[in-house]
């Protein structure tokens, strides 16, 4: 397959992520994330830190719903996201969003802010669900965090993982703004940076993830990305049959900006509303153009000083 | 050299050399990453453990290095929990090796500002001293010169997060020494379980295990939090989902158990007997109940004794209620031509009437016309199989239910009509003869005035819909401690013995004999409680149990109406208990009215706390809330403390039963650090050093403690072998061989069996809860997975899967059924039936005992073998379940003049003040009703989860849940703060404000309900103020559990006030609404 | 309806839990209110975002730290070009000055770098590997380069040793030079950061403008009125250059411009724009002045390191605000359904490149 050596990106079969070098290639593994079946329990979160020696992070009580990690960083690598809707999902029958379950209409109507996590506008009780989902890195085809890495700390694992490397990582800190989907972060107090590394050494002595193995109703389920994603592509159409009509995948198409996902999802509403891009794209696909862009303007510079001798002595 | 290997080291060389020009895969691997394993991979050990939260037992992995635990997992054979964790127990390596436990002995001297270190042994001196001490001055021979042989003077609390092996300890060590105040964690959650299951089927257990689900067509949550409070155990319920069931969930909060059913029905706290009624209602008018084996396996058809009156007839009385007792007389509610004593529940009620009537079993078969003396004890019950008879059971349930209407239901519980009418008609199209729905349900019906009732109304509805013992069927009572199960089969609870036989009432020249014809029924498998209790003084007494002295039956002390942990609390307000063990628990967070229980252990002379860290009821002395409030003041308070660190169960070896009733053995994986001993060690070793303290003693009182049989091998650390105590509780037989059944048990002495309904968990000497036969090579039945009791099996009464003529009611729904040829009864599961018996076998004339069981009386544990639709003995408060409004209640009933339970039992004290009546003056100033529940994060009273970090960070504070509509009306803030105040005290929480509170339409009036969760205390790393601080003690008159699921509060927005003036505030509510020492205690 | 069979042979219909579906119409058929099957589809016209928190990652850097990297790379690199050029046309008071300013830039530029470092010790591993996709390994291997000829030649013309060599490293840093200058806007444009990633066709000219504004700034301040003419020169078109970049990244970028024209990113790039028209009006006009020269040269230097800050700044506020990452992302998709509903597949796929396409 053609590498572009500058940008890094797989020209033809996209899904593949970038060999490490054929001696010790595997089959790429990966996440499929079913948030349809998620109770938010948070076994991820915990188990994550427990394997990984992640450091607890603080009492932060958020207010967003159940949500008191706020979102993927440096001390969470698994991250739950729980969002009130003023929404049916199918055709659940949920009291609290009945009209008639609500006192006189005088009594009616959302407080003076904003409820966390509704969306809707309306002023009246109707439908009502809880979304839950458990988020993580999502090792893309084309990672631009591992491609803007200038020590070479994050690297492209036998599994087709993106993996930073401890010992590496000098805290530079340019994969932080390089990730479209917010995932990587530095610890402060360490200075290096740190992500889900799909237990990478669980991985090597044939162990599932700490995450994938907790999970009480396998919403996180590991395994061949392959045979995730024709799973997923089942799962789909058994949910759309089943008339939850708002089912989506996200990260699966090998077409997407970046490659498609390693760790994928099946999201009941739009990506926004979970706090991921609706289409990230890697960075490092623009990076000829930029490099070609910086090479004229140089050597405009050039041309341009040269320019300012050529008009006499003054 | 060194410059070449540091050269080609150099990934740059690796990239102009190798496959990876880019630099972003192999070459830039590096050698540290080149090594990295996994920690598991390099354990010295794999240890097979269990995890210590909530009773789901997921089996965990524990691996070893070094002596030092690095990893723990769950185990991926476990047929339960195949692998997974929930968050708490994926937080048990931090919980067992985290910093925030103790490791050293502490000791408060009476009036002490500080804690001193001492060393282990000195305490324990110090503790059998105080012990010995306490036993004498609350000694009592008798009362009311009726022998009692007990003593007041000491109290244990605690025992549902420990080991069965542990529990055994404490009850038996205890009950030798004398106490009857022996409690744990049972008699707050599942209490009503006991009783109301017990009392239905014949045995006080889930009648299903977990993975049983999976085979439901329907499946009803309702009084429990399943996704939230046991994450892994709702697996099964999403097996159901996956293969089409219906998923119902009835619960006053849209939780995260709601988001995860196909339906959530929003229900006033404390209506559930009304919903279920309106159901029963509804099955028995429109005929949906399942006939054939209504008629087979259930009392439908048993005439009721002509006394009987109902609430129809009394105003939501029954006959027989005294006024001024405020108890029922039970007489008239017997069956006509019987006096069946019941399986669970007061078996003592009856006790003067049955002792004194000349014993007639089915001997005489048709008992003849019943003297004034009413019923025969035992006797065969007149029955109707045509229903038709006005007193048969059909006839008076059917009457009983007729004014729980959908009309009444909306009224009452706020439940529109037409969403109570489609959970109907989900239930009853899952139930009959092809189909079958269960029910799941936990401490949201356990805990109210009328408990057991509402687990009899569940039960009621699953015996007519026929779906008691069938796959797929049952009701699962969910646990949620480790060994809750085990600690009432192995009770640490003052009403009973190990095995659900009860502890004896105080009688006039009570023998053993008059002792289990009193409590025990004539037939069936409790006819042979003379053997399960002599069998069980054997154990205790080994050689000086003999026939002469009874078996040592006169060593037993006799006990009171109620010792229950809240009779308890009024014992050391009122001074009479003076020294107090915890064993795990922190009722000054946990029980209801935490301010009483703290107030209870500020007048004690000694306390004893066995946990992981200083929870809040050993340090109530030092920042305690009285303390801040200036109440109390420290130098005051006389009470010495002991504070013992606790082995963790990764440093114990020992059993935990499960939900499924299930016991599983974990092993020790390393030995507890510092001072940590488990409580295994703990009871043995104060055991060991009362009984050479009391050596000498020629007291008579003595002898108990001191002919006790307590010689267990020690094990590394003096720790006493597990196994050994579990040896003893499955029994020996007369050659000393472990025994493999509780059928094999004798009356005459010759076998001894520490609990029989585990008798056989040590069979051929294996220890059986140990097995751990990967799910993968059994089916769901996973019978090689550990060992349930009694006798491995899985699904009680499962003899009801078959028909009367024993083939199974459907090919879709098949369990267990007789095979004709081999003449045995066979299937999927073991049956809970003898194996030999015939569906068409009739006791012959004369049968008594378990040969009079006939070939469909499915439930074997019942006098009369059947399922019991109207219980007619063992309840206190009716032999059917009827709405009555909880203690505190914004509205008075509308189905009868009588509001609340007549038989619930109050408490006036000062500090324990009730609120006004619906409707008279003042009880507007609690409007709101307030609810609790579990968070998946956190774990019942905190003290293994507020101190865990990881689990800390998740829910990192005490927050209230209110509806937007409350929130306007009350000016409340998401995110702000909430004070809540009831006239017992104020707390302050974060509020929550969210859609899934919702106010309801009842008595066609709007009512605000609150949802709290119950686990903040002020110790801790995640620290808030106790919900129990608002509950009251008012409790269930058959089991005495707390009412901490319903009542009402007052809500306002801020903080609430500091110091004095805390008190001045609930003081002020008091006064507004005029509650005094009679306030809501009328009957 | 349910598969829950358990027959004499075992259990029948067996489905794994991940297959469960809640609300499923098939489940509560006939026992659901009347209305459509549930839909919570949203429209995607509305702005959502997860309770308003940013998708991206906060930008780690320290704007002194990095802003002043960015700056002081220019400043570096346009002098020792206009060194190099005043050296060939015998200017020796405009190349001297020069020569130790590109020093002194480049210096600093280098321990601002390692001083944001969360690990400053391990600073060689930016020469573990060699990355084209890295604009930082890319620029730390430049800087590798051009580091040593910089400080020689200035160490040459201080000390006088060598002269030949110096002179000839001075060149070297020269040609070099420009690449230092520009290599900073793919630095930061090849992040995910809104108003940075967006702005990546314009930006190095913007740089390099800046560069030389700042260098030319530099010269005026340092050299006599009489060797000072090119200074001016580069002065005058770098800024030229720059403000003419600046206009045309803001509107191709559209709202993701914002944090350009707001906030503190808004009053940098307003003042940078002052202070460089200013200076460039000073070099055009001051020619006969030292001190207008010199202001002038202060002004074109300020200028430069305004326009740097401001544009961290506005970058910092691009990723701190979903809208900017979620609106023109939303925007993208819309345009590529329409263009799939119109053109079918090609236009799809062109329309896929999106606003940031090649």
């Amino acid at each position: 397959m053609a590498l572009d050596e500058q940008s890094g990106v797989r020209t033809g079969a996209a899904e593949s992520a970038e060999d490490p070098g054929p001696e010790d290639a595997r089959p790429r593994m990966g996440f499929f994330t079913d948030t349809s079946v998620c109770i938010g329990c948070k076994a991820c979160e915990v188990a994550c830190k427990e394997w990984n020696l992640v450091p607890e992070d603080g009492l932060d009580f958020t207010g967003m719903s159940f949500d008191n990690s706020g979102g993927l960083g440096a001390d969470t690598w698994r991250h739950v996201a729980f969002i009130e809707q003023r929404k049916p999902i199918g055709v659940q029958e949920t009291g609290v969003g009945r009209p008639e379950g609500a006192p006189d209409p005088v009594d009616l109507g959302m407080p003076s802010f904003q409820l966390p996590g509704s969306s809707s506008g309306e002023d009246e009780r109707g439908e009502f669900r809880w979304l839950m989902s458990s988020d993580v890195c999502k090792h893309c085809t084309h990672a631009a965090c591992l491609d803007v890495c200038p020590t070479g700390s994050l690297f492209r694992t036998e599994y087709g993982t993106v993996v930073v490397q401890e010992d590496i990582c000098n805290g530079c800190g340019y994969c932080v703004p390089a990730c479209p989907y917010g995932v990587i972060d530095q610890r402060k107090d360490d200075g290096r940076v740190f992500k889900c590394t799909l237990c990478y050494d669980r991985m090597g002595d044939g162990m599932e993830p700490a995450c994938a193995k907790a999970c009480p109703t396998d919403s996180i389920q590991f395994g061949d990305l392959d045979e995730l994603r024709e799973r997923a592509d089942e799962r789909l159409r058994g949910l759309h049959e089943a008339g939850i009509e708002s089912a989506q995948l996200y990260g699966r198409d090998p077409g997407d900006g970046v490659g498609g996902d390693g760790a994928f999802f099946l999201l009941l509403d739009e990506p926004e509303v979970y706090g991921l891009p609706p289409d990230p794209v890697v960075t490092t696909r623009d990076l000829p153009s930029m490099w070609r862009h910086a090479g004229v303007a140089a050597a405009a510079l050039l041309a341009g000083i040269t320019a300012t001798f050529l008009g006499g002595r003054r | 050299m060194g410059v070449r290997t540091l050269i080609e080291s150099w990934p740059v060389y690796r990239q102009l050399t190798g496959a990876d020009p880019s630099g972003r895969g192999a070459a830039a691997k590096s050698a540290a990453t080149g090594a990295l394993r996994a920690r598991t991979a390099e354990a010295d050990r794999v240890v097979k453990s269990v995890c210590p939260y909530c009773a789901v037992g997921c089996a965990q992995n524990v691996y070893v290095r070094d002596e030092q635990v690095v990893q723990i997992e769950g185990d991926p054979d476990s047929p339960i929990s195949r692998g997974r964790l929930c968050p708490k127990g994926s937080a048990s390596l931090q919980l067992t090796t985290g910093s925030s436990r103790r490791h050293t002995v502490l000791y408060r001297p009476p009036h002490g500002a500080d804690w001193q270190e001492i060393g282990l042994w000195d305490a324990m001196h110090m503790v059998a001293d105080r012990v010995i001490e306490a036993r004498r001055e609350g000694w009592q021979d008798e009362q009311d010169g009726v022998t009692t042989a007990r003593t007041l003077g000491l109290a244990s609390l605690g025992g549902a997060t420990l080991d069965n092996e542990e529990n055994y300890l404490i009850k038996k060590l205890l009950t030798a020494l004398g106490v009857v105040q022996i409690e744990n964690q049972a008699r707050v959650c599942h209490s009503s379980t006991v009783a109301g299951l017990g009392t239905s089927f014949g045995r006080g257990g889930a009648t299903t295990f977990m993975q049983d689900l999976q085979n439901s067509d329907c499946i009803v949550i309702e009084g429990s939090n399943y996704a939230e409070a046991h994450p892994v155990g709702f697996q099964w319920v999403m097996e159901a989902k996956a293969r089409g069931a219906a998923v119902i969930h009835v619960d006053p909060h849209y939780s995260r158990t709601s988001a995860l059913a196909d339906m959530h029905v929003p229900i006033r706290a404390g209506t559930d007997i009304a919903f279920l009624g309106g159901i029963i209602n509804r099955v028995i008018n429109e005929e949906h109940y399942f006939r054939d084996y209504l008629l087979a396996f259930t009392n439908a058809a048993t005439i009721v004794n002509e006394g009987f009156r109902d609430t129809e007839d009394l105003d939501g009385l029954f006959s027989g209620f005294d006024e001024d007792k405020r108890r029922y007389n039970v007489h008239t509610w017997h069956y006509e031509g019987a006096d069946i004593a019941p399986a669970s529940g007061k078996r003592d009620q009856e006790y003067e009437f049955r002792v004194q009537q000349p014993q007639e079993s089915g001997s005489a078969g048709r008992p003849e016309q019943q003297g004034a003396g009413g019923a025969a004890v035992g006797g065969t019950p007149e029955t109707d199989p045509t229903l038709q008879h006005p007193r048969c059971v059909f006839q008076i349930l059917k009457r009983h239910y007729s004014r729980y209407t959908p009309e009444a239901v909306e009224k009452i519980c706020g439940i529109p009509r037409d969403i109570f009418e489609r959970v109907g008609d989900l239930l009853i199209e899952n139930s009959g003869r092809d189909r079958t729905s269960a029910f799941c349900y936990a401490v949201g019906w356990t805990q109210h005035t009328v408990g057991a009732q509402y687990i009899r109304a569940a039960s009621v509805l699953q015996l007519l819909l026929g779906n008691i013992g069938r796959p797929g069927g049952g009701i699962q009572a969910l646990r949620g401690h480790a060994s809750i199960q085990g600690s009432s089969d192995v009770p640490t609870l003052f009403n009973l013995l190990p095995g659900y036989i009860p502890m004896p009432h105080a009688h006039e020249d009570q023998t053993l004999e008059d002792f289990c014809v009193a409590d025990a029924a004539v037939n069936g498998f409790w006819a042979n409680m003379d053997a399960y209790i002599v069998s069980l003084l054997k154990a205790w007494w080994g050689e000086h149990a003999t026939s002469e002295n009874d078996y040592a039956f006169s060593y037993l002390p006799r006990i009171g109406d109620s010792h229950s942990t809240y009779d308890t609390v009024m014992e050391q307000m009122a001074g009479v208990c003076k020294g107090y063990f915890l064993m795990g628990e922190n009722p000054a967070v946990g029980s209801a009215n935490a301010r009483a229980q703290r107030l209870g252990m500020a007048n004690l002379d000694w306390l004893v706390v066995r946990d992981f860290s200083l929870i809040e009821s050993a340090t109530w002395w030092q920042d305690g809330p009285e303390i801040e409030s200036g109440e109390m003041r420290t130098e005051d308070i006389g009470t010495e403390v002991f504070f013992f660190p606790a082995a963790a169960h990764t440093e114990k070896s020992g059993t935990f039963t499960n939900t499924n009733r299930t016991l599983q053995w974990h092993d020790r994986a390393v030995l507890p650090q510092g001072d940590a001993r488990s409580d295994l060690w703990f009871m043995y070793h104060l055991g060991r050093i009362i009984r050479e303290k009391l050596a000498d003693s020629s007291d008579p009182r003595d002898r108990p403690i001191l002919e006790l049989t307590w010689d267990y091998p020690l094990e590394e650390g003096a720790e006493p072998d597990a196994a050994a105590v579990l040896a003893e509780i499955n029994g020996y037989g007369p050659g000393g061989e472990h025994l493999s059944d509780y059928t094999e048990l004798r009356a005459d002495g010759s076998t001894s069996c520490g609990c029989w309904i585990y008798c056989g968990v040590y069979a051929d000497g294996v220890n059986q809860a140990a097995r751990r036969k990967p799910h993968t090579e059994q089916d769901w039945i996973a019978a090689e997975w550990a060992w349930s009791w009694p006798s491995n099996r899985r699904v009680l009464y499962n003899r009801a899967s078959a028909d009367a003529d024993g083939a199974p009611w459907s090919d879709r729904k098949a369990l267990v059924w007789w095979d004709g040829a081999n003449r045995r009864w066979t299937g999927h599961d073991i049956p809970d039936f003898e194996a030999g018996k015939s569906p068409d076998y009739t006791p012959p004339e004369g049968a008594a005992g378990v040969e009079a069981l006939s070939g469909t009386d499915a439930f074997i544990m019942q006098g009369d073998g059947k399922g019991w639709l109207y219980a007619p003995a063992g309840l206190t408060d009716g032999p059917m379940p009827t709405h009555y409004e909880p203690q505190d209640s914004p509205f008075s009933n509308l189905l009868y003049g009588q509001s609340r339970n007549p038989a619930r039992l109050v408490y006036p004290h000062p500090e324990n003040r009730y609120h006004p009546d619906p409707g008279t003056p003042g009880a507007e100033v609690y409007p709101y009703v307030v609810t609790t529940y579990r968070l998946t994060e956190h774990f019942t009273a905190g003290g293994m989860s507020r101190w865990t970090p990881y689990l800390a960070e998740l829910q990192p504070e005490f927050f209230c849940e209110v509806s937007p509509e409350l929130a306007r009306e009350r000016g409340l803030t998401h995110g702000g703060w909430a004070t809540v105040v009831s006239a017992r005290n104020a707390i302050e929480a974060r509020v929550l404000v969210t859609d899934r509170m919702v106010p309801l339409r009842v008595h066609d009036r709007t009512v605000h309900q609150i949802g709290m969760p119950y686990h903040w205390g002020p110790n801790g790393y995640t620290t808030g103020d106790a919900f129990n601080e608002l509950s009251s003690i008012a409790l269930d008159a058959n089991v005495h559990i707390q009412e901490v699921k319903a009542l009402t509060v007052d809500i306002r927005p801020g903080r609430r006030p500091r110091g004095a003036d805390r008190r001045r505030l609930v003081l002020d509510y008091q006064r507004r609404a005029g509650v005094d020492d009679r306030t809501g205690t009328e009957v | 309806m349910s598969t829950s069979d358990v027959t004499k042979e075992g259990i029948r219909g067996a489905r794994p839990a991940r297959d469960a579906v809640t609300g499923a119409v098939s489940t509560l058929d006939g026992h659901r209110r009347e209305r459509p099957a549930g839909d919570g589809r949203g429209d995607g016209a509305e702005f959502r975002s997860y309770y308003d928190r940013p998708v991206l990652n906060q930008i780690t850097w320290q704007a002194r730290d990095i802003a002043g990297y960015l700056f002081l790379g220019g400043l570096a690199g346009g002098s020792s070009a206009l060194a190099a050029g005043a050296d060939l046309t015998g200017r020796p008071d405009l190349a001297r000055p020069l020569r130790y300013t590109a020093l002194a830039a480049v210096s600093g530029s280098l321990a601002a770098l390692i001083h944001d470092l969360g690990r400053p010790e391990r600073f060689l591993n930016m020469l573990r590997v060699v990355k084209w996709t890295s604009p930082m390994s890319v620029g730390s291997w430049i800087l590798a380069g051009y580091g040593p000829l910089a400080a020689a030649a200035a160490a040459s013309q201080a000390t006088g040793l060598l002269p030949g060599p110096g002179r000839l490293a001075g060149l070297g840093a020269g040609v070099v030079g420009p690449a230092v200058a520009a290599y900073t806007a793919p630095l930061i444009c090849n992040t995910a950061v809104p108003a940075w990633h967006d702005g990546y066709r314009e930006m190095p000219f913007v740089f390099v403008g800046s560069g030389a504004a700042a260098a030319g700034g530099a010269g005026m301040i340092a050299a006599p009125l009489g060797q000072a003419g090119p200074a001016r020169r580069a002065g005058i078109a770098g800024a030229a250059l720059e403000n003419a970049a600046l206009a045309v990244m803001e509107k191709r970028m559209g709202m993701v411009a914002e944090p350009y024209k707001q906030g503190p990113g808004g009053t940098l790039m307003r003042a940078a724009k002052a202070l460089t028209v200013a200076g460039a009006v000073g070099a055009l006009f001051g020619g006969r002045s030292r001190a207008v020269s010199a202001v002038a040269g202060a002004a074109l230097v300020a200028g430069s390191a305004c326009t740097r800050f401001g544009v961290f700044k506005a970058g910092q506020a691009s990723a701190a605000d979903p809208k900017y990452t979620v609106v023109p992302q939303r925007q993208r998709i819309r345009d590529r359904e329409r263009a799939a509903e119109q053109g079918g597949a090609d236009g799809g796929e062109q329309a896929a490149q999106g606003p940031s396409g090649a």
